[in-house]
């Protein structure tokens, strides 16, 4: 079939390339020979679905679209590039939160969902090879048999693709005690992106050498393009006791998660949703949450059942003492993914309050966690904008939900100064702008809050020595370049379809 | 010490030095000669100058402190606080600081719980080869923004930058320990029950393999759960063995960490538990032992460094030297490729780090 492709688009033939709406530019003509009409998007039509991926208020059209199938077509593809001097980004699912896979105008697209096979499974090592397409959770899914997971689980795991979760080191609710996906990653074979294939790590945790895999895991597509990752898979636990404790005030509950850290449990997850959260997810999955607590904590503990059943009672201890005026501990298997899918739902569901939200993804650290809560509530007031709260308390991670109408003129931009404001306090007071979602396009701008100049001049040194004509996600990360059409547009589809949500 | 040593006593006088030196190479604590001898040509920078802890909130599991920090000073700041460092770095009472032991990349037998040096490492603040003072990464356990570039430096061994200050994240420590020895009949019966172990839900701090045969396996957690957690486990494994609690298990880890295995070479290979079995045939009598289920070895060698070279070349691993005489610690396998060469060119364009003659 390939071949048949290959002589059926002989580039030397402008009038079937013409037919194909190729025409506009002659070096796409050099792409037909790589890959076939199939694989090849550029009609308008065609690209349309990757202007833009889960931060849809930004939205960009690419030259065209390839989508490769091996490794030497990735190989071949950024060679192309490089030639033409096309800019690329290479792309998962789409489900960046930080504009990270938004197309560079007039660039390529590299769409890796074809490559999406599990290469080997190896039980006994614990490892797991795949492809960049393969999706997350299919990796647990996998390993399941064998009593093996995959630790990272960013709420988009149901679609979101392991290259994409290896270029921005995606998190999940478990970051405090098992790290995030840079600590799951053993080994990764790299397109570099002047075209060279190395290889980085091994199928070992150990190293000798500087840690050239912890560079490039989490680089955001600037460094290159994985097309293998070798996953460390995990033991599951052999269970699990997950608290669901009510508060009157979304202060008690963060100080109770500061009482569980101070009594010397580590939880696998310890999660916070405020009052405006709570409402949204009851009105969507009705998880049977107490609807009038201003605050929620979900607490979950794992391990050998001597040792939680143990660490329980030490909980239940804590929490008593915490002014929870009701406490739940799930029964069950059923009860405790009742208890998550509310949390997981929660983002998607605000979308019930509001025709559209910003959610933003900032870190602070853990004892301020009260203080930065106090001043967003009042600079939501300041904005004449409501903001939904849902945290990982455990790490400090925020994801406030900044609401607003699109319709209204001016509330958008509103929105998007008040979801500054808050990245700048979390860096004021000691913390990030990005816990897991990447600073891609939407955080560039304040890269220059958290690093120095000479941080980031060290940054770019590193990439222009491995990408010197800045063709590999060109535009993202970095503070400055061309802006791209900045819109109001509604949440992603997959979103509003409840598939995915945003953790 | 050489008579080129320097003594800087703040980031702005690493920075000074690299400057003004061709060649330069930090030196913490000492207890990795193999890594911190000059060679001709290099100015030795004496980070002892650099220490102390600059910041410790309990309640955050974080703290950051100066690249001289002795590991010995963090440990007891840490315990007294019911902490540890995760990675459980070797070489504490010998002088380890924590500059030395990120630049080499070491971790200990309870890296098996919660992973290793590059797993904690929050953030970085080095000097890079034209004298930039660079930082990296943050103070808080969660962090996705810019280059990880504190991962980057965990193994460097100083040749992308001299270190001055990092963040780390770190855990409570368990309030019980205990530990088991089992010996086993031979190799295959000590891996296998290794592999069993490290694919059940059994939660170890430590599992090391002595060689020839016993596997020694740390369980930690609340003193209530630990005697049923202890008969749990020699249920699973169907054998005994020998418990080792209180003071005298603390002691027993407490007599490893300097890795005093034997005489000659010390050297830390990375490896898995499945190239274990061919190797065991290759290292004969060399004193060693495997820790984290198989993925790290510490071997003393007290024969030319080349056979070693050779040995570890055959089973495609690749090993540092930490101590005894060597003008290139790193041996085994080749592992120049592209990405390092240009990213060490990137950040030491004029060649400082680089142990080499001008």
């Amino acid at each position: 079939m390939k071949t048949e492709a290959r002589n059926t688009h002989n580039p030397l033939e402008p009038a079937r390339a013409r037919s194909r709406g190729v025409s506009m530019n002659p070096d796409l003509q050099e792409l037909t020979r790589l890959f076939p009409p199939s694989r090849l998007l550029c009609k308008p039509g065609e690209l349309a679905p990757y202007e833009s991926d889960a931060l849809t208020a930004f939205r960009a059209r690419p030259l065209a679209v390839v989508l490769p199938e091996s490794h030497d077509e990735v190989v071949a593809t950024v060679r192309w590039c490089v030639k033409h001097r096309i800019p690329y980004v290479a792309r998962g699912s789409g489900t960046s939160l930080s504009g990270g896979s938004l197309p560079i105008e007039g660039g390529l697209v590299i769409g890796l969902n074809r490559m999406n096979k599990l290469l080997r499974l190896e039980p006994q090592e614990r490892i797991a090879v795949v492809q960049p397409g393969y999706i997350n959770l299919q990796v647990s899914q996998a390993a399941a048999p064998y009593g093996l997971y995959y630790a990272p689980d960013p709420s988009s795991q149901p679609v979101s693709t392991i290259g994409g979760n290896l270029a921005f080191n995606s998190g999940g609710a478990h970051c405090l005690k098992y790290g995030m996906t840079s600590n799951h990653v053993l080994a990764a074979r790299v397109v570099l992106p002047d075209g060279e294939t190395v290889e980085l790590g091994s199928e070992s945790p150990e190293n000798i050498g500087p840690d050239w895999l912890g560079l490039f895991v989490g680089s955001e597509g600037l460094l290159g393009i994985a097309t293998e990752i070798t996953l460390r898979l995990l033991p599951k636990p052999e269970t699990y006791h997950t608290v669901l404790a009510a508060y009157d005030l979304l202060a008690k509950a963060g100080d109770a998660v500061a009482a569980v850290v101070a009594s010397g449990l580590l939880p696998g997850a310890m999660e916070i949703m405020d009052s405006l959260a709570i409402e949204a997810a009851e009105a969507a999955v009705q998880a049977g949450y107490p609807k009038e607590a201003r605050a929620l904590l979900i607490v979950e503990l794992e391990g050998e059942v001597p040792q939680v059943e143990a660490e329980a009672r030490h909980l239940d201890e804590v929490i008593r003492g915490s002014g929870a005026y009701e406490v739940r501990v799930a029964q069950s298997a059923e009860e405790r993914m009742k208890i998550w899918k509310g949390r997981k739902a929660a983002f998607s569901a605000v979308g019930r309050l509001s025709p559209d939200y910003i959610v933003q993804d900032g870190v602070v650290p853990r004892s301020k966690l009260g203080q930065a809560l106090q001043e967003i509530e009042r600079l939501s007031e300041r904005y004449g904008l409501r903001v939904a709260n849902v945290f990982h308390a455990g790490d400090g991670n925020l994801h406030p939900l900044i609401l607003y109408n699109g319709q209204v003129a001016g509330e958008f931009e509103r929105a998007e100064e008040l979801a500054g404001e808050i990245l700048r306090l979390c860096v004021a007071l000691g913390g990030s702008i990005t816990g897991e979602h990447g600073v891609g396009m939407e955080k560039k701008a304040y890269m220059t809050e958290m690093f120095s100049e000479a941080d980031l001049a060290a940054m770019q040194r590193i990439r222009r020595a491995l990408d010197p004509l800045e063709l590999s996600n060109r535009g993202k990360m970095f503070p400055g370049g061309e802006a791209p059409a900045l819109k109001h547009s509604g949440p992603h589809p997959l979103e509003q379809s409840g598939v995915i949500s945003r953790e | 010490m050489t008579a080129d040593a320097l003594y800087p006593t703040s980031p702005a006088e690493v920075q000074e030095a690299v400057r003004s030196h061709p060649r330069v190479l930090p030196r913490g604590g000492g207890s990795k000669p193999a890594l911190s001898t000059p060679r001709e040509g290099q100015a030795v920078l004496e980070m002892s100058g650099l220490s102390g802890v600059l910041e410790y909130d309990p309640g955050e599991y974080v703290f950051v402190a100066r690249a001289g920090t002795r590991l010995s000073e963090v440990e007891q700041l840490l315990a007294q606080n019911g902490q540890y460092l995760p990675f459980d770095p070797p070489l504490v009472e010998q002088g380890a600081t924590l500059g030395g032991t990120v630049a080499a990349g070491l971790s200990g037998p309870m890296r098996q719980r919660f992973g290793g040096v590059r797993d904690f490492i929050l953030g970085v603040q080095f000097v890079d080869g034209e004298g930039n003072l660079v930082r990296g990464g943050g103070k808080v356990v969660k962090n996705a923004a810019g280059f990880d570039l504190p991962k980057l430096m965990a193994g460097s061994l100083g040749r992308l930058g001299i270190l001055t200050e990092l963040a780390f994240k770190v855990f409570p420590l368990p309030k019980a320990t205990a530990t088991l020895q089992i010996p086993f009949p031979g190799l295959e019966a000590a891996l296998e029950a290794l592999y069993k172990l490290a694919g059940s839900p059994i939660e170890l701090y430590a599992l090391d393999l002595e060689a020839p045969a016993t596997l020694v396996l740390r369980l930690g957690g609340l003193p209530e759960a630990l005697p049923a957690r202890l008969e749990r486990l020699q249920l699973f494994l169907s054998k005994s063995g020998e418990v080792l609690q209180g003071e005298g298990e603390a002691q027993y880890w407490r007599n490893l960490n300097p890795l005093n295995l034997g005489g000659g070479y010390l050297v830390k290979v990375a490896l898995t538990a499945r190239q274990i079995p061919a190797l065991e045939k290759a290292l004969g009598s060399a004193p060693r032992r495997y820790m984290s289920a198989g993925n790290l070895l510490y071997l003393a060698w007290n024969d030319a460094l080349e056979r070693l070279e050779a040995l570890l070349r055959s089973q495609n691993l690749s090993g540092l030297v930490l101590k005894g005489a060597t003008p290139r610690p790193q041996i085994g396998i080749d592992l120049a490729h592209a990405l390092g060469r240009k990213v060490t060119a990137a950040l030491d364009p004029q060649g400082r780090f680089s142990p080499g003659l001008p």
